[in-house]
């Protein structure tokens, strides 16, 4: 479990750094929070010839937020997002779903916009991302461009990333009056990947009746699965909802797979239940209440 | 006794040095050594073709490529098989490198020797080995079919069977007993296969002495003195050219009792050869895939009962999984066979097993050691006894215990030291009166009513089981007390974190009436103490405890004749208190322990003022007779044995309190009890740390871990990632009460404890989950997932 032998390379600015990822073009890759990349090299499941670490660069690791939504920068590490007071009041579902993040110490060095590029489907930050229709702003030598959440997860561990890009922040969106989050999950153990999650947001009319309501899944397809349920829910208050049926369509629509933890039987049953728990939820944080 | 050490919840004086890093692990040896890395076999069953080493050859650093066609002697026969049973009629070990044949994936073939460890990786994934694919055994089921075979010469993959029959009091076989009786059940149990799991994997680091032709040799081992014979026969060299020493070790749980690995004698064996230090520490991924398992076993029962629920029958089947060798013999299905028994009489029993051959990882023992398998299968029946007559479980329990004054109590059956099983001492009524206060188990009922009014579902669960524990031939203590007035024990086994260096001060402080401060331990040091066994079977206490004692005994025996010359009285009428041998009721008439070590050394030459009282002209000594008396020795130390007749038996039981959500199938254990009975209690504190460690390796059985293969023979879970082990936040806090009844087998009235917290754990909780959903559980581990499918099969 040691690594094969790469080139490393410490750029101190932006510019640099894309230089050096445009040289290295496919056989680059970039160093932030390194929770998932020093694993696969060490493991030999990843073989990069150039290993780009971008810690040295200054102003990526910003934490942007106003009442649009929250930006956050390639080196904000977890641990600084979910603390951030002023991230949690513009998208509460940041400091939510980034407790289900592993564990503190992990937290600690990991970066939002790293899980986003790894883009495991079984990771809470890419269902945030693609439940509230955020983006990612990828940099190259050539220029920048945003990627929006729907274009950005194209496969399991695959993303809009190109060689030689670097993916410089994220940004997630707040959402309108009389709305709320939550996200509710299974794993085998504390701070594991999650069995099914469910990240939900629900939108309130005046009235109090479900506007909008969406959920995104983890583990149970090949990308974060965003599922409207808004047909389903509205314009209801959330006590007189048929949940079963609510919990019906998102079963629908998912496309779990078995492996050792579980059968893609439960994973669809669990989903559905999860589904509805985080809704439930959702709709009284919009209502202004503690669930 | 005059000091109270023994019994005292004394704190452990090895964790501050093991805490803030100060500890010596393998790995934190041998910085300038040369590193060892392996190719091992992808396929779980294959022949070797051809193997090119020639891409490998240009990595810088490459020091050396070694195969099996390069391994002189000794070294080129398979490993030894460590306990020959007249059952194992078809043993089977490995070869250090594989010879033609692959068993198992993760079986070594080559081994490279290079600068550091990553050029030896990098060597190793440059090199190309050709396999032939040969049809895997994967499951006992379908090695029991033998149409496919792991050794060409085992017919069947069977490579031991073994039938034990007790019959009942009328003389009657189970069978008969069974067929006879007024009520009979007959159901299928599986456990699944886990491991051992140290937090340190192995590693070995050997040092060559071209001059002195000698070879120290580190090993993070159980058994040093072993490991240290086996490489002596290994490598032919003359025993005492070979020194072996266990230092500081990460955890063994019986992976590392285990020996030789291939490792442990290929390392010494380079460094010999390059005559240059070499080490190899093992990672992750090789401990998974070429360290040993074990647990996975298909149980067949068949009982026949009473009206109260007393068993008047019981048969069992047992198919074992061995992997792909057999070097630790039968020792795993011996344990579950005659352990099963647990705390209960069960008139007439049969207990058959088959160990088969599969390509898997070899199967030793993990602590517990086939008990959690005994257990699991007599605990269920229990429970499945209770439900067919619609009784309490724990009067079903009752009924068949052992009673207290039934001791000593003889199964009938022949145990893993070869010995008969016969029970030392006991008192299972009491404890399991003391367990159902414990967790409130008669109040239950209202509790899981008032739950299910909330919409929640608890249920409660029992297990009870006995152990064998300290099991001989034998261990050894030395103990020397220094001019300094210090103390220093050793004995040969060897630690891994357990505490033995408090528990053996504890001992020879209480002893010799010295201050705890002025003891030293060291263990597992072939060059303090050559004469031992190894730490296994929960018996460090039982075995070096006593040994310690006895020698502690000898060396205050020859302290107090000594002062008494130099205080002119009788020995009698001395005892030693904080160091001072001092008459009894006169504290002024005393002398230091020091001093007494000084004058049990007649010197020619003085040193130190302390030294100048023992030279030839310091005082008036006897002119008639030697310096050194006949029959004496000089020094003041001493050394012992403790052989035992036969092992002691611990007991315990335990319950638990589990919720399962209804949607989400979750499992959570809410409360876990223990009620424990070791003996006497060395140290508490200790005590209830084992326990804690135990019933955590428990839970992990019953709720996560499994050894997961493919039907190619691919392990699809070989990393921290996807093998759970429970961490702290799936462990329940564990309450404990103690019960001591003696063992009437030792001068120190000790049992074992070191395994007990993990055996029943699967048992408990699999009775508990049983109460809460009403589903029969008769496999464990048990996921979420699974729970959801049995529910939906309901």
């Amino acid at each position: 479990m040691k690594p094969p032998p790469f080139h490393y390379h410490g750029p101190v600015t932006l510019g640099e750094a894309l230089d050096v990822l445009a040289e290295a073009g496919p056989g680059g890759k970039v160093l932030a929070g390194g929770q998932s990349l020093i694993p696969l090299l060490n493991m030999r499941l990843a073989a990069p010839s150039h290993i780009v670490d971008v810690n040295r660069v200054p102003g990526l690791d910003g934490i942007e937020a106003g009442p649009s939504g929250v930006r956050v920068g390639a080196l904000a590490r977890h641990a600084a997002v979910e603390r951030s007071p002023e991230a949690a009041a513009a998208q509460p579902l940041l400091r939510q779903a980034l407790r289900l993040v592993a564990h503190p110490v992990i937290r600690n060095r990991g970066t939002v916009v790293g899980s986003l590029v790894h883009a495991d489907p079984s990771a809470e930050m890419p269902a945030v991302l693609a439940l509230l229709g955020g983006s990612v702003r990828l940099a190259s030598r050539t220029g920048e461009r945003e990627v929006p959440a729907a274009e950005f997860f194209t496969g399991p561990m695959e993303s809009a990333l190109r060689p030689g890009e670097l993916a410089v922040s994220a940004f997630f969106p707040a959402l309108p009056a009389r709305s709320g989050t939550a996200f509710h999950e299974v794993a085998r153990r504390h701070g594991d990947y999650a069995v099914a999650g469910v990240a939900a947001a629900v939108a309130l009319d005046e009235d109090f009746r479900i506007a909008a309501a969406r959920v995104a899944c983890v583990s149970v397809g090949p990308v974060p699965v965003v599922v409207d349920v808004t047909g389903e829910c509205g314009p209801r208050p959330a006590a007189s909802v048929d949940w079963e049926a609510v919990a019906h369509a998102v079963r629908d629509r998912i496309e779990p797979e078995g492996d050792i933890h579980a059968t893609a039987d439960y994973r669809r049953h669990l989903t559905g239940v999860l589904a509805v728990r985080a809704l439930l939820d959702a709709a009284c944080a919009a209502r202004g209440e503690e669930s | 006794m005059t000091t109270k050490l023994f019994g005292e919840p004394v704190r452990r004086r090895e964790d501050a040095r093991l805490i803030t890093g100060q500890g010596r692990y393998l790995d934190d040896l041998g910085a300038g050594a040369l590193a060892a890395a392996f190719v091992r076999s992808p396929h779980a069953h294959a022949r070797i073709v051809d193997i090119d080493v020639s891409a490998a050859l240009d990595v810088e650093g490459l020091v050396a490529i070694y195969t099996w066609e390069d391994l002189p002697g000794a070294l080129a026969e398979p490993l030894p098989l460590l306990i020959p049973h007249p059952a194992l009629t078809h043993g089977r070990t490995a070869y250090p490198l594989a010879r033609e044949i692959v068993r198992h994936v993760g079986e070594p073939v080559v081994m490279v020797v290079a600068r550091d460890r990553y050029l030896a990786e990098d060597a190793c994934a440059l090199i190309r080995v050709d396999y032939e694919i040969l049809k895997p055994v994967v499951g006992v089921e379908e090695a029991v079919r033998g149409v496919h075979l792991v050794h060409e010469d085992v017919p069947g993959n069977v490579g031991a069977h073994l039938v034990q029959e007790v019959p009942g009091p009328a003389g009657q076989t189970a069978w008969e007993a069974i067929d006879a009786a007024p009520h009979r059940l007959e159901f299928r149990l599986d456990v699944e296969r886990s491991a051992s799991m140290p937090l340190e994997g192995k590693g070995v680091y050997a040092r060559w002495d071209a001059d002195d032709e000698s070879l120290r040799v580190y090993s993070s081992t159980q058994t040093s003195t072993s490991v240290r014979m086996a490489i002596a026969a290994k490598l032919g060299l003359p025993l005492p050219k070979v020194e072996v020493i266990a230092p500081d070790v990460g955890g063994g749980f019986g992976v590392k009792i285990m020996h030789p690995w291939p490792e442990e004698v290929l390392v010494p064996w380079a460094a010999r050869q390059l005559n240059h230090e070499v080490k190899w520490t093992e990672d992750r991924r090789e401990h998974f895939v070429s360290s040993s398992h074990e647990r996975g076993q298909v149980q067949h029962v068949r009982v026949g009962f009473d009206d109260d629920g007393r068993v008047l029958g019981l048969e069992v089947e047992i198919l074992h999984d061995h992997g792909a060798y057999t070097p630790y013999g039968i020792i795993v299905p011996i344990i579950t066979s005659t352990q099963l028994l647990g705390p209960y009489k069960v008139g007439a029993y049969r207990v058959e097993f088959s160990s088969v051959y599969t390509n898997t990882v070899q199967v030793t023992p993990y602590r517990g050691a086939g008990r959690p398998q005994g257990v699991f299968c007599m605990e269920r029946t229990m429970d499945k006894i209770a439900a067919y007559l619609g009784k309490d479980r724990t009067e079903v329990r009752a009924a068949n215990f052992i009673q207290p004054d039934e001791f000593p109590y003889d199964q009938g059956l022949t145990f893993q030291d070869g010995r008969p099983l016969i029970y030392d001492s006991g008192d299972y009524p009491e404890a399991l009166r003391m367990l159902k206060e414990l967790i409130g188990w008669d109040s239950f009922p209202e509790e899981k009513a008032r739950a299910a009014a909330e919409g929640r579902r608890i249920g409660i669960g029992v297990g009870c089981y006995v152990e064998g524990t300290g099991v001989g031939p034998y261990e050894g203590g030395h103990v020397q007390i220094t001019s300094d007035g210090r103390v220093h024990v050793s004995t040969g086994l060897t630690s891994q974190g357990q505490g033995h260096e408090t528990v053996f001060a504890q001992i020879a402080a209480t002893e010799l009436g010295v201050p705890i401060e002025k003891v030293s331990v060291v263990t597992g040091d072939t060059r303090r103490f050559g004469y031992a066994v190894g730490t296994f079977a929960s018996r460090a206490a039982v075995m070096s405890g006593n040994a310690i004692a006895l020698a502690c005994r000898k060396v205050r025996e020859k302290a107090l004749r000594i002062a008494a010359e130099a205080l002119e009285a009788d020995p009698r009428d001395l005892e030693i208190t904080d160091g001072m041998v001092h008459v009894s009721g006169v504290p002024s008439a005393s002398i230091p322990l020091a001093t007494v070590a000084v004058l049990s050394n007649p010197l020619r030459y003085a040193f130190d003022e302390e030294a100048r009282r023992a030279t030839q002209f310091a005082g008036p000594a006897s002119d008639d007779r030697p310096p050194v008396a006949e029959g004496e020795e000089p020094g003041l130390e001493g050394r012992d044995y403790y052989s035992p007749i036969r092992s002691t038996f611990a007991a315990g039981m335990h319950a638990a309190i589990v919720e399962t959500d209804p949607d989400t199938a979750e499992i959570k254990i809410l409360r876990y009890a223990v009620v424990h009975d070791c003996g006497r209690l060395i140290n508490p504190m200790i005590v209830e740390g084992q326990i804690h460690g135990g019933v955590a390796q428990g839970v992990g059985g019953a709720l996560y871990e499994k050894m997961v293969y493919d039907e190619h023979g691919q392990l699809l879970n070989a990393s921290f990632m996807d093998f759970l082990m429970p961490y702290a936040t799936e462990v329940p806090r564990v309450e404990t009460a103690h019960l001591e009844t003696p063992s009437p087998l030792n001068p120190l009235g000790i049992k074992g404890a070191g395994e007990a917290g993990v055996i029943p754990v699967s048992a408990v909780v699999a009775s508990a989950i049983e109460d809460a959903e009403g589903i029969p559980i008769d496999r464990m581990p048990i996921s979420p997932s699974d729970l959801h499918a049995l529910r939906q099969a309901r």
